[in-house]
């Protein structure tokens, strides 16, 4: 499998400021890959060296096999980029925008079509009077009209309504269905979970975890939420839950077992509510979610 | 039309460099043209200028009696327009384009550096042309007939845009897009009075007026004036003072410019 993007130990610093510190990461061409982590974490200044904005400060990045600074003239066209800010002239309209990017390219995306199917056709302000869905729309448009081999994507759907979002979801799924690779910067774990084949937790600079979202998922332990129509004693409960199982309660009735035998769990809690004529409103097995395991990884170190 | 019909395979590729050149010369065009503010600034004032002080013979301007008034100020105008377009609207579009992040998005794009600033070049060039013409239409109206060597003023004109794009540039570069925007008039301002653009140096107190000449918009003032109504052949000093002010620019530019 050929890789698409190929991060190597990168170190970015600013000045006295080491930004990235011994990043590495590798996409596989046609894949879907997001990069998450808090703000700071080195996240955008990966995406920027990765696109030819900044030099490493050490360690080496090659896209589509080529190198973003000394190959730009050979890369950039087939490299599509959304920034997260800005990027059009205050005054362009949505079709000029598009219009004019498109002349740049052989054979560029049908702007009117574009138009279409993001749903700007109606949009005739310039685009400091756009709104910031109707922005962010245009910019998403943007990074596709040279039909790019790889597209960097800044948080796409930030801003954008229920709607807004899937449609950029749709086409993201379109473009990994043609064998596009994508990576994806984002703050939106449903995002993540919706769109990425592979995701990297970026924090201070560094990798700290990698996998499908599945596979980061899957390492925390099994558990089981449930909720009651009115309060049970915990201390009750908790004896008659398999050993290993701890019990967790919140105020308005929602409780959660953590433990690794969800169907001796679900077992007890069934029979003991039974046992004291307790409904069961609402009950579900899982494991935690990827937005939990993303906090629980990128939290602030104790300091004890 | 739905996203399943949109065709998504990629199919990179760019056109010739030429093409991407002409491309954004046409949006920085269609931009400018679209700005009501520097129509103003690079349309209107001027046009208003000439028709003014050609016009309103209470104005003192020290013609004899032989000369035609607007003979006097033509030449003044043409040097205020080339000013406004390649010092104001340029600084001020360069400024907002960083601002807003066109140029770093434009960066991402087969577009090249150099491909946007001889674009921007390009852009102010048609757009003093269409200045020049329209300064000329309307002071043939008012009865201007050209006199001295075209070719010369042309070069003036050539090496006042250099000076000007070059300061813009190192403006732009300094100060940030808001500062750009209200600096960028005031200083063309500054310019137009102290360089005695649009008033002949002969006119202005003697301590400005040397002062005005070491400036580019005095020296570029000057030396259409001494092409276009004194006949001179090669104004050597007000090509040596925009030569100055345009090493100067591109220095100040080369150091502080960022294109983010």
């Amino acid at each position: 499998m050929s890789l698409a993007l190929e991060v190597d130990d990168l170190i970015v610093d600013y000045g006295s400021t080491r930004a990235v510190d011994g990043l590495s990461l590798a996409v596989e061409a046609g894949t879907v890959q997001a990069i998450v982590g808090p703000n700071g974490a080195g996240k955008t200044s990966t995406v920027e060296t990765c696109e030819g904005y900044r030099s490493p400060s050490n360690g080496s990045v090659q896209v589509l096999g080529l190198d973003p600074v000394r190959d730009a003239r050979s890369l950039r066209p087939k490299v599509g980029v959304m920034l997260q800010s800005g990027g059009v002239p205050s005054g362009a309209r949505v079709r000029d925008a598009l219009t004019h990017l498109a002349s740049f390219y052989q054979s560029p995306q049908d702007p009117d079509q574009l138009i279409e199917v993001l749903g700007l056709g109606k949009v005739r302000s310039p685009f400091r009077r756009m709104s910031g869905g109707e922005q962010q729309r245009l910019k998403f448009a943007i990074a596709l009209i040279g039909r790019p081999e790889l597209v960097f994507l800044d948080e796409p759907t930030a801003g954008l309504d229920a709607h807004g979002k899937r449609i950029v979801w749709d086409v993201v799924e379109g473009l990994k269905a043609e064998g596009v690779t994508v990576v994806l910067t984002t703050h939106s774990m449903e995002e993540v979970e919706r769109l990425a084949d592979r995701v990297a937790v970026v924090s201070a600079g560094r990798v700290i975890a990698a996998g499908t979202p599945a596979e980061l998922t899957a390492t925390t332990t099994p558990l089981v939420d449930f909720r009651t129509s009115i309060a049970i004693d915990q201390k009750e409960l908790q004896a008659a839950l398999p050993p290993g199982s701890v019990l967790l309660g919140s105020e308005d009735l929602q409780y959660r077992v953590t433990g690794d035998q969800s169907a001796e769990i679900l077992a007890a809690i069934t029979t003991w509510c039974a046992a004291h004529s307790i409904n069961i409103v609402q009950i579900s097995t899982g494991h935690r979610g990827l937005e939990e395991v993303f906090i629980e990884l990128t939290a602030e170190p104790e300091t004890s | 039309m739905t996203v399943d019909q949109l065709d998504l395979r990629p199919a990179p590729g760019a056109v010739s460099t030429s093409r991407i050149v002409l491309a954004q010369t046409r949006a920085e065009l269609r931009l400018m043209m679209s700005n009501g503010e520097q129509l103003l600034l690079t349309v209107i004032i001027p046009l208003a200028l000439l028709v003014g002080l050609s016009t309103l013979s209470w104005i003192d301007l020290g013609t004899d009696a032989g000369t035609k008034r607007v003979d006097v100020v033509l030449p003044g105008i043409i040097a205020l327009a080339v000013m406004s377009t390649a010092f104001t609207a340029q600084a001020i579009s360069v400024g907002f384009d960083r601002r807003y992040g066109v140029l770093k998005l434009l960066g991402a794009t087969p577009l090249s550096r150099t491909g946007l600033l001889t674009a921007k070049t390009l852009a102010v060039l048609i757009i003093e042309a269409f200045q020049i013409a329209l300064i000329c239409g309307v002071g043939a109206v008012l009865g201007w007939r050209p006199t001295g060597s075209p070719l010369t003023a042309l070069l003036l004109v050539i090496a006042g845009t250099a000076a000007f794009s070059a300061l813009a540039l190192a403006m732009a570069g300094v100060l940030r897009a808001e500062a750009t925007l209200a600096a960028a008039n005031a200083v063309f301002l500054f310019l137009m009075v102290a360089g005695g653009t649009v008033i002949p140096r002969d006119r202005m107190p003697d301590w400005l007026g040397t002062f005005g000449e070491l400036l580019p918009s005095g020296a570029l003032g000057n030396g259409l004036r001494a092409v276009m109504i004194d006949g001179a052949l090669f104004p050597v000093w007000s090509f040596v003072v925009l030569g100055v002010w345009f090493l100067a620019g591109a220095l100040i530019a080369a150091r502080t410019f960022r294109w983010e």
